[in-house]
C-alpha cells in the first residue's frame, strides 16, 4: 500500500529501517535475556535524531507530529518492540508537557527530551487505580511555594532511567476526578526514589519499576496546566499516545510477518517449501490483510490528530489502539504456528515478539477500557446529533 | 586541515556478476551503494575534522546517479560533494579512473590528505588510491588501521600486516587508503539527511578538471582485459603439527625468527 509519505516522512522511515537492522537486530536477544537497559541504543537513536519527531521545531524536535513518531516506531517494532520502547514511553511521558505545559516548562524540559539527552517516563498508574485514574492515592500537599508528593506508581516504564517524570497526584480529593493534578517530577528530586524492577513477560529491553514519593518535595513552578486539571492532560495524553502504542503493534505484527514469510519459503516438509501449502499460504493472507488495515487506521488516525491539533480523538486513537494490538497478539500467534515447533524456540524471532506483543493489548487501556471509551464516544455522538 | 575522501559507488551485493563476454561487471537491476571500505574513509575524515578542525570534502567519479551516494556522504557530515560526470570518463580502468580524480583533486586546490577505502568490492584491485597519489607526486600508505597522530606537517599511521602492523610516519600532504579495522562508520542523521537533500553538488566533467582527453575513459585505458576468472583460494597458514610440548618449541623458535620474542 501506497501511504504517499513525504521526502521528510520517507527520510524517517528509512533512517529508523537502517538504525533497526543494523544496531538493534544483533543485540534484541541479549536485551530480552538479560532485561539491562538498552542505552547503546537510545545513543544511537539520539545521533540519529529520531528521539524528538514528534517535538515542534521550537524546542528542538522536528515537528513531525504524531504521524513522524508512528512511522518511527513502527519501524523500530518490525525488530523490536521492547528496545523502541524507551522512545515511545518517553514519547508518552511527554504528551503531557507538549499538552499542557506553560512555555517556560516547554523550554526547560523539551530540548533535552527532543535531542535524545535525556528520557522521560509517564507517572499515572497505581496499584489501586488502573483503568480507574480517578481512584489515585498519591497527594500532592501545597505548602508555600512548593508541593509535597506521597503515594507510590506502579508499572512505569524508564522509571528510574529517565530524568523527567510527569507525575499525576490529588491535590484536592474532596473534589474526586477534578482534583486530579499534573507534575514534572525531576529525577534526583530529594524523597523520589524507585521502587524494584518488574520482571516481565515481553518487552524485556524495557524496564518498568515503580514510583515511591516520600514528602518529595517539588518546586510549585512544577504543577502542568493547573490545579485539578491533571486527568484532562491524562485524558488529551492518552488520546495522543495511543496512536503509538498502536504504532508498536503494528511494527511487531508488520515484523512477524515477514518473519513468517521468508520461514515458510525456505522451510521444506513433504518435498516442498511450506508456503506452497494452501493451509499457509491463507494463514499469511490473512495476516498481511490485517496488518494493512491496522496500518491504515494507525497511519489516518494519527495524520487526523497532527492536521487538527487541540481537538480530541479519545474514539479514534482507542479504535486504532484496540485494533493494532489485537492484530499483533494474532499475527504474532500465528507467526508462532507458521514456524511449528520451531517458532517455539528462542532460536527464532517469532516467540518473542509474540511475548512483546501481548504488552499493546494492555497498557495505555485494555482493550476492554479501549472498547468502553469507543462505545462512549458512538453513544454522545448519537445523543448529539437532535 | 582538508581532508578529501574519493568514494565510489558499488553494487549492494558480494556476489557480482561478470559478463563473460566482455569481462566487465554486470550491473543492471542491482541497487548501488556506497562502497562498504569507503565508509571508513568517509567516517576517519569527519572524525579527523572533529579531532583536528577544518573541512572535508567527498569526490566521486561516475555517472549522475551518483550523486545519490555524495549526499549520502554529506549526511554522514561531510562538508561538500564534487560529482566528476563525463560521458568520456566511461569505460576507465584504474589508471585512467586514477588520473580522472588526481586532476579533479588538482583542481580543488589545497588539500592536506586523501583518504580511500581499501578497494571497491566490484572490482577489488586496491589501486586507485595509491595510483592517485603516484600521479599527485605524494607519497602514500597504503591499508592504514589506525591514525596515531596528525600535525600541520606529518601524519603517523599504523599500516596493518598480516603478522603485525607498521608504524610509518609521512609528510603531508599525502594519501592513504584505509581497512574496516579503522572504525566503525556512524550512520547519518536525520538533521545531516535534511542538509544532504538541500546541499549544493558541484558538477566537473572533464573541461573543468582540465583532463587530458586521451587519458581519460576508455581511450586513456592502458588495460584491456582479455580473460576474467575467480582467483585461487588463499591458502591458509602455517600449522604447527605434535605433541604440545613439540608445538611450543616450534612455535617460539618462529616467534624468535621474526624476532617477536
Amino acid at each position: 500500500m501506497d501511504y504517499f509519505l513525504t521526502e521528510e516522512q520517507q527520510m524517517m522511515v528509512d533512517l529508523s529501517k537502517k538504525i533497526a537492522q543494523e544496531k538493534m537486530k544483533p543485540v534484541r536477544e541479549h536485551y530480552d535475556e538479560t532485561g539491562d537497559f538498552p542505552w547503546p541504543i537510545v545513543h544511537e537513536l539520539a545521533k540519529a535524531d529520531l528521539c524528538g519527531v514528534y517535538i515542534p521545531q521550537e524546542y528542538g524536535g522536528f515537528g513531525s507530529g504524531v504521524f513522524g513518531l508512528v512511522l518511527v516506531v513502527e519501524e523500530l517494532c518490525k525488530v523490536d518492540g521492547g528496545i523502541s520502547l524507551a522512545l515511545a514511553a518517553t514519547a508518552l511521558g511527554t504528551f503531557p508537557i507538549l499538552l499542557g505545559a506553560n512555555d517556560e516548562q516547554k523550554k526547560k524540559y523539551l530540548p533535552d527530551i527532543a535531542s535524545g539527552k535525556k528520557l522521560a517516563a509517564f507517572g499515572l498508574t497505581e496499584p489501586e487505580a488502573g483503568s480507574d485514574a480517578t481512584a489515585m492515592r498519591t497527594t500532592a500537599k501545597k505548602d508555600g511555594d512548593f508541593y509535597v508528593l506521597n503515594g507510590t506508581k506502579c508499572f512505569i516504564t524508564n522509571a528510574g532511567e529517565a530524568e523527567t517524570y510527569t507525575v499525576f497526584a490529588n491535590t484536592n480529593p474532596a473534589r474526586g476526578a477534578r482534583g486530579i493534578s499534573c507534575f514534572i517530577v525531576e529525577k534526583g528530586t530529594p524523597g523520589f526514589d524507585f521502587g524494584k524492577k518488574e520482571n516481565k513477560m515481553g518487552i524485556r529491553a524495557s524496564i518498568t519499576k515503580e514510583l515511591i514519593f516520600n514528602n518529595c518535595r517539588i518546586p510549585k513552578e512544577n504543577l502542568v496546566g493547573k490545579e485539578g486539571h491533571g486527568l484532562i492532560i491524562a485524558q488529551a495524553t492518552l488520546d495522543a499516545s495511543r496512536p503509538g502504542v498502536a504504532a508498536q503493534a503494528l511494527g511487531i505484527a508488520a515484523g512477524a510477518l515477514d518473519e513468517a514469510i521468508a520461514y515458510s519459503r525456505t522451510r521444506i516438509q513433504q518435498g516442498k517449501p511450506i508456503c506452497s501449502f494452501q493451509g499457509i499460504q491463507h494463514m499469511l493472507a490473512d495476516m498481511a490483510t490485517e496488518v494493512e488495515a491496522a496500518r491504515c487506521l494507525v497511519y489516518q488516525t494519527a495524520r487526523m490528530m497532527d492536521a487538527t491539533p487541540g481537538k480530541r480523538t479519545t474514539k479514534e486513537s482507542a479504535m486504532c489502539k484496540l485494533y493494532a494490538s489485537e492484530v499483533a497478539m494474532k499475527v504474532t500467534t500465528n507467526a508462532v504456528q507458521v514456524f511449528g515447533g520451531y517458532g517455539y524456540m528462542k532460536e527464532y524471532p517469532v516467540e518473542k515478539m509474540m511475548r512483546d506483543a501481548k504488552i499493546t493489548t494492555l497498557y495505555e487501556g485494555t482493550s476492554q477500557i479501549q472498547r468502553n471509551e469507543i462505545a462512549l464516544a458512538l453513544i454522545k455522538e448519537s445523543a448529539s446529533k437532535k | 586541515m582538508h581532508f578529501i575522501v574519493c568514494i565510489k559507488q558499488v553494487p549492494n551485493t558480494t556476489n557480482v556478476q561478470i559478463d563473460q563476454k566482455t569481462g566487465t561487471l554486470k550491473r543492471e537491476g542491482v541497487e548501488s551503494i556506497i562502497n562498504p571500505f569507503d565508509e571508513y574513509a568517509l567516517e576517519e575524515a569527519i572524525r579527523l575534522k572533529e579531532r583536528f578542525g577544518g573541512k572535508t570534502t567527498v569526490v566521486t567519479m561516475g555517472p549522475p546517479q551518483a550523486e545519490t551516494a555524495l549526499r549520502e556522504a554529506i549526511g554522514r557530515g561531510i562538508d561538500s560533494a564534487v560529482l566528476i560526470s563525463d560521458r568520456a570518463f566511461a569505460g576507465a580502468d584504474t589508471w585512467a579512473t586514477a588520473y580522472t580524480l588526481s586532476s579533479a583533486i588538482k583542481a580543488l586546490g589545497d588539500y592536506d590528505l586523501i583518504i580511500c577505502g581499501k578497494q571497491a568490492t566490484d572490482g577489488d584491485t586496491a589501486q586507485v588510491g595509491p595510483g592517485i597519489a603516484e600521479m599527485l607526486d605524494i607519497p602514500h600508505v597504503a591499508y592504514v588501521k589506525k591514525i596515531e597522530d596528525m600535525n600541520q606537517e606529518t601524519i603517523k599511521v599504523e599500516r596493518m600486516m598480516e603478522d603485525g602492523y607498521d608504524l610509518i610516519e609521512m609528510p603531508l600532504p599525502s594519501l592513504i587508503s584505509v581497512v574496516k579495522e579503522i572504525n566503525t562508520p556512524r550512520l547519518p542523521s536525520l538533521r545531516g539527511m535534511m542538509n544532504a537533500k538541500k546541499a549544493q553538488i558541484l558538477r566537473w566533467t572533464a573541461k573543468e578538471i582540465n583532463a587530458e582527453p586521451n587519458n581519460i575513459g576508455l581511450t586513456g585505458s592502458p588495460t584491456q582485459v582479455m580473460k576474467i576468472f575467480s582467483p585461487p583460494h588463499r591458502q591458509g597458514g602455517v600449522k604447527l603439527e605434535g605433541s604440545p610440548e613439540e608445538i611450543a618449541e616450534q612455535l617460539i623458535a618462529k616467534l624468535k625468527t621474526t624476532q617477536l620474542l
